[in-house]
Parts: structure tokens; C-alpha cells; sequence
């Protein structure tokens, strides 16, 4: 029997839910090459370049950037640039200290025995069995009572006040990271052979070169997925920033969501865009490396 | 002492989980334990938290006012769990159609050549990684009025000469349903995958030996076996459908409230933090109940982690 046979009927749906996958995200993009500027329906490309920006009625006719009016317009607006950085910000620094923090967890609850260890294992499994909104507003909560009652008793006012922030987020955010790097490297330790670090010791390595030299390359793709992911989460997360964070922390999900309650123009689709072909090139890229990595 | 720290193991374990353990219990016990005290309290009329103990939150939520006790005819009002119902069954749903479509897929994933295996798996991370507010705003340009599908079936109507007007699909149930399953799927398709990757070429063809026709082969086999990938995908749609208001809030309109909708509305429009945390602390029973049960009866694959 051939493994790789498979029933037409399998294939058909599966051709069907592609579909269904992917048709969304091409009209999403198509339109961000919309010349109709209330984005309600499709007006066609903006056929030609000029100086200055044309429009008769609602539809564009010219444009100094042509068929790509809308991303020009994405790159002046501050609004968006500002969310792009805050976004990346508060990934990149919920990252780094998630995935360390994450990795010692790790190697503790696979390595050692400690009177707290059966806890710390079910709290980690806690973020993921309750739905992030009950996360979300008890952090909320905790913030909030947390800054009234030390704003009062500091008597602190105006500009020194606390207050939600980039701070709340990027606090929040390794919060739900955690528990993800330490299941991962968890997992990549669980098929750890201990020999290599037996023989380490027995050359005449200390623990830290035994770690540092030994331990920790072998860890190094589990590590390095850990923080992938969280890295990923942090990107993507709505609902813990949506609760977490104050003004001047707006990330790009949060941004979106207030735009599509208000008013919708293609520069929404022009961002979306974006978006997405970054997420292409970063998984491509991912999937060169690992198959590389399969490959040495 | 550095070398009796050096020799005591359980002394290092614990320092090492330490920072990990703070911010567990600083960010995740702590508020799941204030969000409980909350719930007890009472809302003063500018929307602080009074501390006491009342179980009128609860009382309101089950439906009932809690001036009943004054003798009222009428006073149930089921309002609220109208909402818990609503949310439990799109949840339930939203599962159910996920996994109907999650499974051909991975199937046809897991049976491809491992060269090919690569680029369908690329396939299903494209959509995932597309950011969720994203994903629900393709689904509201394509569910308008003057939508693409809209624009799509009138199109298809004028080339037979049928009448047609534009359904008003935005804003109704159906749409909310769909948004979910869209936003989950790929939660379902990873784990399935998983499990089914993992089944041995060789039991397959054991019950080719021993006379299974492919019916059989994959009631008996293959659907066993890959049973953890969709415990762990269960529980990866099933929790968020419960909790998520974005899908709803964009999709649905005021038409389509969920639970989450009510919590989220308690804390920013109405401001009632205290009727907000009694609204969430049920949610995560309800969801925890499901769960164990679920667990219990399936088990709990590692496959949770792979997605």
C-alpha cells in the first residue's frame, strides 16, 4: 500500500480549505490598491502617476505614487510608525527577558528537585487552560488599585503619577511568554543525553564551563524556538495590550482595532499588507534555516 | 556557604525557577486572586471599588435582582445567561466545524512527501501569523453589503440573468461563526498534524496485511491514534472562542454579545469592575470544568505545545 495515497475526496477538501484560508487575505490585499478612497468598494487601480494627488469624486486618478498612494501615505503617518515601534519595543525586550528567565525554569523543573516544584509546573499550564480576557482584566485590576494606592500614599501628581504604559505592557506580556519558552525548552531537555556533561566534569570543567560550553548549545534550538515563539505571541497579542496598555503604548493590533471601529481607508489594507508580507518573508526564512539545520 | 549552595541541589532548583515563579505570581495568581476579592465588591457611584462581601454580582448574573427578595412577580431576568449560553455553544460550534475541516487537511499534510509536507505546513503558518485584528477585518470587507462576496455572486447572477440583492451578511450570527472558525483553524490543523505525523508506516500496513479495508484501517488506526492532536486543538479553540470579543465586537456588531463582550464592556463603557470580575471568574470556571472533564476522558498530549 502506497503512504502517500490519498482518498479524492481528502484532496478535494483540502484544496477547499486552502481556499477558504487564503481568499480572505488576497482581497484584503487587493485592496489596499484601491483608488476608491471610502474602501467600500473596489474602484480599480489609481492608473498614473502624477505630482500631486487627483481625485474625481471619491476615486483617486493620480497619484505621486501611483498604484502604491496608500503606502506612501502609511509611511507619513505618525500615528502608525509610532504603534510600529512600540510594537517591536515591547516584543523585543518581553523577549529577551522571557526567554532567560524561561530557560532557567526550565533547566530547574527538568534538573532539580525543590519543595515548590509540582506548583511551579501547574501555574505555568495556568495561562493556557483560562481565557486570556480573565488574565487581561485581573492584571488590569492589580495595576490599577496597585497605582491608586501608591499614588496616594506617595503623594505623587501629575507627570510622576503611574500609570499604564509601555512598562504595564511589556510586564504583562512576559507573563503569558513564559510559560510558552519554558514548556519548549522543557520539552528539548527531556531528550537530553547527560553523558556529554559527565564527561565535561569528568575532564576538569567546572559547572559553568560545563554549562556554557556544553549544556547550552545543546539546548540552543530549543532556546532559540522558545523565544521565536514568544516573540511571535508578543507580536500578535491583542487582549493583554488591549487591558495593559496607557497612552503612548499603542502597538499596531491595538491601532487597527480603533481604526476599524471609526473609519476605514485603504490604508488599513496598505498596513495589512505589510503585515502579511513581512510575516511571508520571516517564515520563509525560518523554514530555510530549519531545513538547513535537518540537513547538517 | 557558596560551596554548600553549590552542593545543595534543591537550594539551586528553587533559585533558579525563582524569577519565573515572581512574575507567576505577581501577574497571574495575585490578579486571578484580587479579580475573586473584586467580585465580592460592591461599585460606588463613580465606578471605585467598594471592598465587602456581597453576592449580588452573582445573584445579578444568574438572573435574578437583588431586591427580589422584596416579593417582585417578575424579577428573573435571564439576560446574562442568555450570554453565557450563546458564548458556550458558539464555542462548541466553532469546535465542531474546525475540526471537520482541520482534519482532511492535516491528514493530506501528514500523507504527503516530506519535501511537499514542508511547503503545505508554510501554508497553514501564513494565515496564523497574520496578525488576529487583521483577520477580522478581511472578513469584514468580505461580508459588507458591498463586499467581495456580494460583488462575487452578483456577478455570477448577472451572467445568468437572475435577480439579486445583496445579502446583509455583516453583523449576524453566521458571520461571528465564521470569523471564529476562520481565526482557529490553524490551532487545529498544527496538533492533528502532529499526532498524525507521528503514526508508523507500518501499522498501516499491518492492517492492510491482516485484511482492513481503508475504512476500517482509519477508524480502527489512524483516528485512535491521532486522538491527542485533537484533544490539544480542542482545547486550543475551544478556550479563546469562549473568552475572545474582538471576532464579535467587529463581526457581530451590538447584534452578537458574548461573554467576553459583557467583561470587556464592564470594565471600559460601564464601569462596573466588580459585576466585570464576577462575569470572568465564571468564564474561567466554566472553561476549567471543561476542560478537566475533557482531559480526563481523552488525556493530555504534549501536541499542546507544538502549535
Amino acid at each position: 500500500m502506497n503512504p502517500h495515497r490519498r482518498h479524492p475526496l481528502i484532496l478535494v477538501s483540502t484544496i477547499l480549505v486552502y481556499f477558504f484560508l487564503y481568499a480572505p487575505i488576497v482581497v484584503l490585499i487587493l485592496y489596499s490598491f484601491n483608488a476608491s478612497r471610502a474602501n467600500v468598494t473596489f474602484a480599480g487601480f489609481i492608473p498614473t502617476f502624477a505630482e500631486r494627488v487627483q481625485t474625481k469624486g471619491s476615486v483617486i486618478v493620480a497619484s505621486p505614487c501611483g498604484p502604491f498612494h496608500w503606502f506612501c501615505e502609511l509611511s507619513k503617518n505618525r500615528d502608525v510608525v509610532n504603534a510600529a515601534k512600540n510594537t517591536l519595543t515591547i516584543a523585543l525586550t518581553a523577549t529577551i527577558v522571557s526567554t532567560i528567565i524561561g530557560t532557567m525554569a526550565a533547566l530547574a523543573l527538568q534538573r532539580y528537585d525543590f519543595k515548590l516544584k509540582p506548583f511551579s509546573q501547574v501555574s505555568l499550564y495556568i495561562p493556557i487552560v483560562i481565557p486570556e480576557i480573565v488574565m487581561g482584566i485581573g492584571i488590569l485590576t492589580l495595576f490599577s488599585q496597585l497605582f491608586e494606592l501608591l499614588n496616594n500614599s506617595l503623594g505623587l501628581s501629575g507627570d510622576s503619577r503611574l500609570s499604564l504604559g509601555l512598562g504595564t505592557v511589556i510586564v504583562s506580556h512576559i507573563a503569558f511568554m513564559v510559560p510558552f519558552v519554558t514548556l519548549v525548552v522543557q520539552a528539548r531537555l527531556q531528550g537530553f543525553d547527560k553523558s556529554y556533561e559527565e564527561a565535561a566534569m569528568d575532564l576538569g570543567a567546572n559547572e559553568w564551563i560545563t554549562f556554557l560550553r556544553i549544556t547550552l548549545p545543546m539546548i540552543m534550538p530549543g532556546v532559540l524556538s522558545g523565544a521565536l515563539l514568544a516573540f511571535t505571541l508578543s507580536l500578535d497579542d491583542f487582549v493583554i495590550t488591549f487591558f495593559t496598555n496607557g497612552p503612548g503604548s499603542t502597538t499596531l493590533p491595538i491601532y487597527v482595532y480603533g481604526l476599524l471601529r471609526r473609519i476605514i481607508t485603504p490604508q488599513v489594507n496598505a498596513l495589512s499588507t505589510v503585515w502579511i508580507l513581512t510575516v511571508f518573508v520571516a517564515v520563509l526564512l525560518l523554514q530555510l534555516i530549519q531545513n538547513r539545520e535537518a540537513k547538517a | 556557604m557558596l560551596k554548600r549552595l553549590r552542593e545543595n541541589k534543591s537550594v539551586q532548583g528553587t533559585l533558579l525557577a525563582t524569577p519565573t515563579m515572581l512574575w507567576m505570581l505577581a501577574l497571574l495568581i495575585i490578579p486571578l486572586l484580587l479579580t475573586t476579592v473584586v467580585s465580592f465588591g460592591r461599585r460606588s457611584p463613580d465606578g471605585e471599588v467598594i471592598y465587602s462581601f456581597s453576592l449580588d454580582n452573582y445573584i445579578r448574573l444568574f438572573g435574578f435582582s437583588s431586591d427580589c427578595a422584596n416579593g417582585q412577580a417578575s424579577c428573573f431576568n435571564p439576560l446574562y445567561l442568555q450570554i453565557l449560553w450563546r458564548s458556550i455553544s458558539l464555542a462548541f460550534n466553532t469546535t465542531v466545524l474546525v475540526i471537520v475541516l482541520a482534519y482532511p487537511l492535516a491528514y493530506f499534510i501528514a500523507r504527503a512527501t516530506p519535501k511537499r509536507r514542508n511547503m503545505y505546513l508554510f501554508m497553514v503558518l501564513i494565515p496564523l501569523w497574520t496578525n488576529f485584528v487583521i483577520r477580522v477585518y478581511a472578513w469584514m470587507m468580505l461580508l459588507r453589503k458591498e463586499g467581495a462576496i456580494n460583488l462575487v455572486i452578483g456577478w455570477i447572477a448577472q451572467a445568468l440573468h437572475i435577480q439579486f440583492a445583496p445579502l446583509d451578511m455583516l453583523f449576524t450570527p453566521g458571520a461571528v461563526l465564521v470569523g471564529m472558525v476562520y481565526e482557529f483553524l490553524p490551532f487545529m490543523i498544527l496538533p492533528i498534524y502532529t499526532s498524525l505525523e507521528k503514526i508508523d508506516n507500518s501499522l498501516y500496513e499491518a492492517a492492510a496485511d491482516l485484511g482492513a479495508n481503508a475504512m476500517k484501517t482509519f477508524m480502527r488506526v489512524t483516528l485512535p491514534l491521532s486522538m491527542p492532536g485533537v484533544v490539544a486543538g480542542t482545547i486550543l479553540v475551544f478556550i479563546p472562542v469562549m473568552g475572545t470579543f474582538i471576532v464579535s465586537d467587529i463581526l457581530g456588531g451590538r447584534q452578537v454579545i458574548l461573554v467576553g463582550n459583557l467583561i470587556q464592556r464592564q470594565f471600559l463603557d460601564a464601569r462596573d469592575p466588580t459585576f466585570g470580575s464576577a462575569a470572568s471568574l465564571i468564564l474561567m470556571i466554566m472553561t476549567l470544568i471543561v476542560t478537566y472533564f475533557y482531559t480526563r476522558k481523552f488525556g493530555f498530549g504534549e501536541e499542546i505545545v507544538v502549535a
